[in-house]
């Protein structure tokens, strides 16, 4: 069984690997490529701790297979703060203290900043909604939401 | 998992070809098969991709009036492209486990799968859709074989689902809410030649159409039409989330929801 070849373009950059067939694409940014932002949690799609955004749409990294990435557009947790300069949705998140352990953080990050791109004004409601496939077993969620939602409100008044 | 080859072909007829090996399997967004081979359930010799194909992609209108909906279209998709012309459709895709599970996962995974608590399902049965696969076309009724089971034969592909569009219609679902597949769902639509209903979650013998509910709301299509009528607890699933006499007392209650809902 051959390795597969893929060319795609991670966080702006074109990047290639090669990749065995049974290897997820969480299995080759943290093996292969060394980003281990992305966390694996529970393997099956439940957690969320692997999700990544593929041509604009959130995934579970775990439950795509890395040689279904051919000419796909990846972001992960790595491409979203710009050097040292966090990502507004990382600077709340501390300011908030929306994490305990970390381990959810990169995608409940990845996840929330898909949300507000799509949605600049989301409810409640709907950031809960949205967050549904994130499990956090530390926080209680509250803080999570909340960061989101200032986020969002700071986000709107500075476009 | 255990090693397997892979394909990805970007037409049918490739993806024809490449299932009719020994113990191939196709692939649709893999969101339940893939967890499925970590946990070594199935072992397939070789993967056969069904994601590059476009003919099987998207949503669109029949010549008949007909919702076509393409085999290998995402959940997401449905949400927003069926939305116009089948809202009750659209909002059951919507509501399908979490948005990263929307995003990859397919219609034509899902009902070759047969999840007994899958949602499609019931919205194919109670639609009185015709799925199409590569080789024919089989109605609702004939495709649902119980639990997990389906008339697909090995290696066919579904190609597109057709669901002639109702007068009115609606899916209510009481979520298990850890997986938000349906503790109870039923999926009511109303025709001009009568009342389908189809209930997913509740059955040992997988996604079925209640035809007693069917009878009263094809006389009268109002929620007093089946107002106190129930399934016998005889052959519901039962497990941690719910008995067999809960879920049988859930039919019923979805089921006045759903005609409630319907628009």
């Amino acid at each position: 069984m051959s390795q597969i070849h893929i060319t795609t373009t991670i966080n702006g950059d074109e990047t290639e690997y090669l990749c065995e067939a049974d290897e997820t694409l969480l299995d080759v940014l943290r093996d292969h490529l060394d980003m281990t932002g992305s966390k694996e949690g529970c393997g099956t799609g439940d957690c969320g701790a692997c999700s990544v955004v593929v041509d604009g749409r959130l995934v579970c990294s775990c439950l795509m297979l890395a040689a279904e990435a051919e000419g796909r557009a990846i972001e992960t947790i790595e491409g979203m703060g710009q050097g040292d300069q966090l990502h507004p949705l990382q600077q709340k998140f501390l300011e908030h203290a929306a994490l305990q352990c970390g381990i959810c953080t990169p995608g409940i990050l990845v996840a929330a900043k898909n949300l507000l791109e799509r949605n600049p004004n989301p409810s409640e409601e709907e950031v809960r909604y949205w967050l549904a496939g994130n499990l956090c077993r530390c926080t209680g969620y509250d803080k999570i939401i909340r960061a989101v939602m200032d986020t969002a409100a700071d986000m709107r008044g500075a476009a | 998992m255990y090693a397997f080859d892979f394909e990805r072909p970007s037409t049918l007829a490739e993806a024809e070809k490449a299932l009719a090996g020994e113990d191939a399997q196709a692939l649709g967004g893999g969101q339940t098969l893939i967890p499925t081979l970590k946990q070594r359930l199935a072992m397939p010799e070789k993967l056969v991709s069904l994601g590059a194909i476009q003919e099987i992609k998207g949503v669109c209108k029949g010549d008949d009036g007909a919702l076509c909906v393409g085999g290998g279209t995402t959940h997401a998709t449905v949400a927003r492209e069926a939305a116009a012309d089948y809202p009750a459709l659209a909002a059951l895709a919507a509501h399908i486990g979490d948005p990263a599970v929307r995003n990859r996962g397919t219609i034509g995974g899902s009902i070759a799968n047969n999840d007994p608590a899958a949602c499609y399902p019931a919205a194919v049965l109670a639609s009185g859709a015709t799925v199409v696969t590569n080789k024919r076309k089989i109605a609702a009724d004939d495709y649902f074989k119980g639990m997990f089971e389906t008339a697909l034969d090995e290696g066919e592909i579904i190609t597109e689902v057709r669901f002639p569009v109702p007068e009115k219609a609606s899916y209510q679902k009481f979520e298990q809410p850890a997986s938000r597949f349906a503790l109870v769902g039923v999926f009511v639509a109303k025709y001009a030649d009568g009342v389908r209903v189809g209930v997913t979650g509740a059955s040992e013998g997988g996604v079925f159409r209640w035809t007693e509910a069917e009878a009263a709301l094809s006389a009268d299509f109002s929620t007093g039409a089946v107002e106190g009528m129930a399934r016998p607890a005889d052959g519901m699933m039962s497990d941690l989330h719910g008995s067999a006499a809960y879920r049988a007392h859930l039919v019923g209650v979805m089921t006045r929801r759903a005609v409630a809902a319907a628009s």
